[in-house]
């Protein structure tokens, strides 16, 4: 890797001039990758909520079903 | 070949493989990513005709190689599902075309940015840029068509098959620069032939250009799990999965 190619970190920002389109390209340009990243590991999060949400009302609606059919169970017995 | 690889195509394994490299090329992307930017602005030399604003080139070149590279993965990934109906291929479509959307966008914006202050305009109507530009709306095209039809799986087909029919736009845009009379240069590395720039500003350009490869490979592993998990939801192996993160 060779030297710093500026004498000073002001000239550095500046670009020699070109400092505003250097800078427009670099910095967008990293923002759309960081969206990328960002809007990817977003999707897996929700959609591993969603999941969750539903397995854990699954769940729910068959303990609900089973205890139901055990009352049921239970005053067919009583009646009979 | 096809026996190896058929296991592959089954969506658990895949799932897990594509876990696997993403845990390594994800942190590897953006390190080699930051070691070729970091190198490209600051420590090579200003370029003899166009000074600091060429240092653009170590985002501008990569994207536009991988908006090309992305739209060839994607069009093998349509070419696959349409013949073989293998589903991740499938899958893989959509999980592709927005990253090469945005890197398509990430080469127009940094042309534009670098065409200003060098050419004295951002955009011209010239063979390049135009092809480039059409190579943007073949990507939201394909994005489009698959979220179009109330039936999904018509929508895939038709996103597959114009994957596949676009993929005549990238000799156009490879080519362009010498079949027609443009304003944008010539090859200077993807050509047969001693590449036309100084090794001191090759190197960080090359590591830029792999970083990208590499993160492109990471992001589509990202987005394709997501994918996978999304079809595969009902299926014991998603529920269990879920209960093993919680």
């Amino acid at each position: 890797m060779s030297n710093f190619a500026f004498n000073s970190m002001a000239e550095f920002w500046a670009m020699g001039g070109y400092g505003f389109y250097v800078w427009l390209s670099f910095g967008l340009s990293l923002v759309a990758l960081l969206l990328l990243w960002w809007t990817g590991r977003q999707g897996e999060k929700h959609f591993r909520s969603q999941l969750t949400q539903r397995l854990s009302r699954e769940a729910r609606v068959r303990a609900h079903q089973q205890q139901s059919s055990s009352v049921q169970e239970s005053a067919d017995e009583s009646t009979s | 070949m096809f026996k190896w690889l058929d296991p592959y195509a089954k969506p658990q394994t895949l799932f897990n493989l594509l876990g696997r490299w993403q845990r390594v090329l994800m942190p590897l992307g953006w390190l080699l990513l930051a070691i070729g930017t970091v190198w490209g602005l600051g420590f090579t030399p200003p370029d003899y005709q166009q000074g600091d604003s060429y240092r653009i080139i170590h985002i501008h070149v990569p994207a536009a190689i991988w908006s090309m590279g992305a739209y060839s993965s994607m069009a093998i990934a349509a070419f696959i599902a349409l013949v073989w109906q293998i589903k991740v291929a499938q899958w893989a479509i959509g999980a592709m075309a927005p990253i090469g959307a945005v890197f398509t966008a990430i080469a127009l914006w940094t042309g534009a940015a670098w065409g200003e202050p060098m050419w004295g305009t951002w955009w011209v109507w010239d063979a390049r840029l135009t092809s480039e530009l059409i190579l943007l709306f073949l990507y939201l095209g394909v994005i489009a068509l698959q979220n179009a039809f109330s039936e999904q799986a018509t929508g895939d087909k038709a996103a597959a098959v114009l994957a596949l029919v676009g993929v005549v736009n990238l000799p156009i845009i490879h080519y362009s620069v010498e079949w027609w009379n443009t304003l944008h240069q010539g090859a200077t590395i993807t050509k047969f032939a001693k590449p036309s720039i100084d090794p001191s500003m090759l190197w960080p350009l090359l590591i830029c250009i792999v970083a990208l490869g590499v993160l492109f490979g990471a992001l589509v592993c990202q987005r394709l799990r997501t994918s996978i998990l999304r079809h595969e939801q009902h299926r014991p192996w998603v529920r269990q999965w879920a209960q093993e993160q919680a």
